[in-house]
């Protein structure tokens, strides 16, 4: 049976990993490649690294540094930020990503998506979402959450499966670091209006949002990086606590 | 010190398959010359992205040959991913293409069949061994997951040529093997120790 995910999100920023509040926070909480050794040893089921700052300082993904990360990742990386053309997705393949993830370039220049998947395979081209609750709506932003687009999150989302998207990382800008749950509702209108996976992101404080993001919002996977960084609770409690309530989960066997 | 070469056509990350095949202690060097295949005791095929672009670079250096001669000669082959599908007949991701037909089957996409069930397939499943197979999967403790990440699958012509199933999407070949030739479906390079113990598995052969 296929397992939900369990998704650490590390945020880098400039220099270091950063906390999102809103998006907008730049609490400093640490270097990327310690963490990533971290979730490495503790046998994450797959890592999430977003660069937050490439997009808007107009530079591509930062390739050595990637390269660098994945070297230490005997674990499926998801990488993000900066994505703008077929090169820097082939380019972040080359050095070590599992699937690249595009984010305001997508809502740009669409075509992106379709080239990319059918360069690559649809199943390396991941989209990321990040939406605003508005007039009963959510709005697609793209830029970190600082330019607002004319798309709904639904009619956005079915736009990018039909291009060619493998999956979408789906992050409430509202809920983002504020660890009082997954915007649940935009996660159910998102998994209702498509069919391939979306991964719940942003929000998580408890292992209970986790569930009802699972139960109620239909995720596929569940992305969080504040729970983790900023309370006791491991990735691994959380898999522990969602299998006893019935959730299929992967725990490493013994070898 | 055996030697396994990792076949490089210009698609896909190599650097997390070369050091988890230097753990088993087998050298890894990567390679896009075919000559450079005959030194080889072992090889890898890779892959990530499509089955027609991936075809056309194996031909357009002259792989495809040089690694038929390698299988003839008794050398040890793994495909991963878009590898394996590489070794079947046909493929019709993207239109239709022929394969290296080592193993024969046909690369078809994946279909949900249950209302959970979506494609591409991306995630941590299980990996089940046929009833009857011959021991590939001894190392292996049942129900251990692996990770995958595909919208397409291998369908074997024979059936013995499959060595586990996978239950998703009414149930699909995730490893196949013929003699020395094995193709698996996930990535044993990013399964952590479940994809190690698999890799000494084949390096043992």
């Amino acid at each position: 049976m296929l397992k939900v995910r369990i998704m650490p999100t590390l945020l880098f920023k400039d220099v270091g990993l950063v906390k999102g509040m809103q998006f907008k926070s730049d609490r400093r909480i640490g270097a990327a490649l310690q963490a990533v050794k971290v979730y490495n040893r503790r046998e994450v089921d797959e890592l999430v690294f977003f660069d937050i700052s490439a997009t808007s300082q107009t530079r591509p993904p930062d390739f050595k540094q990637v390269d660098e990360l994945a070297d230490e990742c005997f674990m499926p990386l998801t990488v993000g930020g900066g994505v703008s053309t077929l090169d820097h997705i082939q380019d972040l393949l080359a050095v070590g990503a599992d699937k690249v993830c595009i984010n305001s370039a997508a809502v740009l220049s669409p075509e992106l998506i379709a080239e990319g998947a059918r360069r690559f395979g649809r199943q390396c081209i991941v989209v990321g979402i990040d939406a605003r609750r508005e007039d009963g709506d959510w709005r697609v932003y793209t830029h970190c959450g600082s330019i607002q687009t004319t798309q709904d999150v639904v009619s956005w989302a079915r736009q990018i499966e039909s291009l060619g998207a493998g999956e979408i990382i789906l992050t409430s800008i509202d809920n983002d670091g504020m660890m009082k749950g997954y915007d649940v509702e935009m996660t159910r209108k998102v998994t209702a209006a498509v069919s391939i996976p979306v991964v719940a992101s942003g929000g998580a404080g408890e292992f209970s949002h986790m569930a009802d993001a699972l139960r109620e919002g239909g995720a596929s996977a569940l992305a969080a990086a504040s729970m983790y960084h900023f309370t006791e609770k491991t990735p691994l409690e959380a898999k522990s606590y969602l299998r006893e309530r019935g959730f299929p989960m992967r725990f490493p066997g013994r070898f | 010190m055996a030697r396994a070469a990792i076949i490089d056509y210009g698609l896909c990350n190599l650097d997390s398959i070369r050091r988890a095949i230097e753990l088993c202690e087998v050298s890894a060097v990567v390679i896009s010359n075919p000559d450079s295949l005959k030194a080889a005791d072992y090889l890898i095929l890779p892959g990530v992205g499509s089955f027609g672009v991936a075809m056309e670079n194996l031909k357009a250096e002259g792989m495809d040959q040089a690694i038929h001669e390698r299988v003839r000669a008794g050398n040890p082959l793994l495909g991963i991913c878009l590898g394996m599908h590489l070794l079947g007949t046909s493929s019709e991701e993207g239109g239709h293409f022929q394969g290296l037909d080592i193993i024969p089957g046909e690369v078809v996409l994946l279909k949900e069949r249950l209302d959970d069930e979506r494609v591409p397939h991306i995630g941590w499943n299980t990996v089940a061994a046929r009833e009857g197979e011959d021991g590939f999967l001894d190392a292996i403790p049942p129900e251990t997951d692996f990770y995958f990440v595909h919208s397409y699958h291998f369908k074997c012509t024979q059936e013995d040529h499959v060595v586990a199933y996978t239950p998703y999407c009414g149930g699909f070949a995730s490893i196949v093997r013929r003699e020395l030739v094995v193709g698996t479906q996930f990535h044993p390079e990013k399964s952590q120790r479940a994809g190690q113990r698999l890799l000494e598995s084949f390096l043992k052969q």
